[in-house]
């Protein structure tokens, strides 16, 4: 119950924080549908192929302008030695992460949700038609973006080039979670439910979750105070 | 039981030892100041004590826990460079922030009660990015003192700090020491320390050069125990 | 006497794989895929041989974060330098392969891809070290990630391996392909070569990572002084 506060305190100061200045948050809604705009010139939306694999590119967006705020989390508690006065806190270090990681992924999620209709409009994907089904993927897609990312955050916080290390250590991570949701999203704005073969992907995704979730949790003691 | 006990405490930076051997006792209600040259290893040896990293070998006891257990957390309090509150947010949101953290039952009047000790009850809704310099340090020093720690870590506490600013930690530091709880802090501003330090260390090269009572002496001739026991 | 023990082991793997290199010269080529085929006594071992070395690296980050004995941290860099270069030359053996049997450099075939998601998250490794400066922190940042990339490393394959067959697999590469058993023996020996091989390089990495420290500790001194 202890533990549950002091996430929802974190949680509560990194949101206010963002949406204080908004940005993280609008950076990464612009570099979105920026993104979505680029690629219709290389994709053109009015092709039947296209709509094939809309749904993964969603997800490269997805990714591309999660890291902006992502980069945000823990950058945000260096420049007045943040860091140190929440490590110094009575918390342990895994209230601190998951409370960031939950702001992020609300941020991130946001994003996205505003984005998804931009790309519906865009590439003419009825992307709403098993809307339950879609909002699962994103769920469990943004949880396995923001733990790693949270993760990673901590890792680069400290570093030369944080903006560009972060991506480059993220991605190559977080493909099997991203090719999961890929693969549902593109069978979802086909007409195609989740079903048959396709809830391995589905079982992927959890499994990924679950997995680097604990595996954070265990590690991040070490990367806080070391 | 002393309030702290470093015993035997070596780290490392790779191969080079910052801290080596280092052993320290301070009892409830006194106040080291720790001084030395850049360098030395008192901002090591305050973060290592503070928790912020754990020692290579050896241990820190503070008031007979480990400095990384919840229990003891609770009880020490740290000002370190930086002012450790958020830009984005307002004084009073800031405050209120750390007394949730650290799980004081009305966080909202302890926060109060702390905006008026440090002069900021006036400004409490402002956003701490708006505030002047002077303001922010109190705000920091109110940071650290909210939760009432039994153990005051300060890391240079006196360097880039306005005269109120100044006025108002020495006066909090006071009481503090008043109310039988112990400061522990660097410093080169030997002037404004050596007045509350009851006790000095001098670290050099990560050793300890020196320690022993603060006497009149050192506080009519803050230069002394440099020229006494430093290196040339 | 413990160098001298790791450039005679050094001398035996280039002999041994000098030696496999005109055996299987002499080798008849293959059934359907011709002389291209043999690029396979490099390409197997020097999997192997990186497969050892990032095991060896997850052992030794883990060793790092109960000991944190640095010696550990310089064989968990050394093996994973090590296993990113071996990584690479299976890479380049795979696509050498490829050109004239697939027609292509490359295919998106569930190894070949799985491969370069490591080699990649296992280059991020390295990149992430360059960048932190303070060696303790830098050990156990890692020490960390090798841990969280390990773990990743039977997911991408696996998952890899659905998404390829949930499509149609590539059509120009129908090869039964014949191994007799003396070809098998070679096969053996360039494996134990590679790897020995894998095992001399660590060690010198690691006396240099060793080295490295030991002089980044003298400058700080001299600093201090």
């Amino acid at each position: 119950m202890e533990f549950l506060r002091q996430v929802l305190v974190i949680l509560a100061k990194d949101v206010r924080a963002e949406l204080r200045t908004k940005e993280a948050v609008n950076a990464a809604l612009a570099f979105a549908v920026m993104i979505l705009v680029l690629f219709s010139f290389v994709f053109d939306p009015d092709e039947a192929t296209t709509k094939m694999f809309a749904g993964g590119l969603l997800w490269i967006v997805f990714a591309f302008a999660g890291t902006l705020v992502l980069n945000r989390s823990f950058a945000r508690e260096i420049p007045n030695d943040c860091l140190d006065a929440l490590v110094a806190a009575p918390i342990p270090g895994s209230a601190l992460f998951l409370g960031k990681a939950l702001a992020n992924y609300l941020l991130v999620a946001a994003v996205e949700l505003v984005a998804l209709p931009v790309f519906g409009i865009l590439y003419y994907v009825r992307w709403y038609e098993r809307f339950w089904q879609v909002m699962l993927v994103l769920a469990l897609g943004t949880w396995g973006v923001t733990v790693i990312g949270t993760m990673f955050s901590a890792l680069t916080v400290n570093i030369r080039l944080r903006e560009v290390m972060l991506p480059m250590i993220t991605y190559p991570m977080l493909t099997p979670a991203l090719m999961g949701a890929m693969q549902l999203t593109v069978d979802l704005m086909n007409g195609k439910s989740i079903a048959g073969d396709a809830t391995v992907w589905l079982k992927l995704l959890v499994g990924f979750d679950i997995l680097y979730t604990a595996a954070s949790i265990i590690l991040v003691d070490i990367v806080l105070v070391g | 039981m002393n309030a702290l006990a470093v015993e035997g405490v070596w780290k490392y930076y790779g191969d080079y030892p910052a801290l080596r051997d280092i052993n320290l006792t301070c009892e409830a209600g006194s106040c080291l100041a720790l001084i030395g040259r850049n360098g030395a290893g008192k901002t090591t040896l305050l973060r290592t004590i503070a928790g912020f990293s754990r020692p290579m070998k050896g241990a820190i006891k503070i008031l007979g826990g480990s400095p990384r257990e919840t229990a003891t957390r609770r009880n020490v309090g740290f000002i370190g460079h930086g002012i450790a509150v958020y830009d984005e947010l307002s004084a009073l949101e800031n405050l209120m922030l750390y007394a949730r953290l650290y799980g004081l039952t009305d966080a909202r009047t302890k926060a109060l009660q702390w905006l008026t000790e440090t002069g900021l009850e006036r400004v409490r809704d402002g956003l701490v990015r708006e505030f002047s310099r002077g303001m922010r340090q109190r705000l920091a020093v109110a940071r650290a003192f909210l939760h009432e720690p039994s153990l005051l870590l300060l890391d240079e506490p006196f360097t880039a700090l306005d005269d109120r600013a100044i006025a108002v930690l020495q006066r909090l530091l006071r009481e503090a020491l008043a109310q039988g709880r112990t400061v522990v802090m660097s410093t080169h501003q030997l002037r404004e320390a050596l007045e509350l330090a009851t006790h000095v260390t001098m670290l050099n090269r990560g050793q300890v050069a020196f320690d022993g009572p603060c006497t009149p002496e050192m506080v009519a001739d803050p230069g002394l125990v440099y020229a006494r026991y430093g290196e040339g | 006497m413990r160098e001298k023990l790791l450039y005679a082991l050094g001398v035996i793997a280039f002999a041994i794989l000098a030696r496999d290199i005109f055996i299987i010269a002499g080798f008849p080529p293959e059934v359907a895929q011709g002389n291209a085929f043999k690029i396979i006594f490099f390409h197997v071992p020097s999997w192997v041989a990186a497969g050892t070395a990032l095991t060896t690296a997850l052992l030794s980050s883990i060793l790092f974060l109960v000991t944190k004995n640095f010696k550990y941290d310089a064989t968990a860099v050394a093996a994973t330098e090590v296993g990113v270069a071996f990584l690479s030359v299976g890479l380049a053996t795979g696509i050498l392969w490829a050109r004239p049997i697939w027609g292509v450099w490359w295919v998106w075939d569930a190894r070949l891809t799985s491969a370069l998601i490591l080699w990649l998250m296992y280059a991020g490794y390295l990149m992430l070290r360059h960048a932190v400066e303070e060696p303790t922190q830098r050990a156990n940042f890692a020490a960390v990630f090798s841990i969280l990339a390990f773990i990743d490393v039977p997911i991408v394959y696996f998952s890899i391996r659905w998404w390829r067959t949930q499509h149609p697999a590539p059509v120009f590469f129908s090869s039964g392909g014949s191994f007799p058993p003396d070809w098998s023996a070679v096969m053996g020996w360039n494996i134990l070569a590679m790897v020995m091989l894998a095992c001399v390089l660590v060690s010198v990495r690691l006396q240099q990572e060793q080295a490295q420290r030991e002089i980044d500790s003298l400058r700080r001194l001299a600093h201090a002084l």
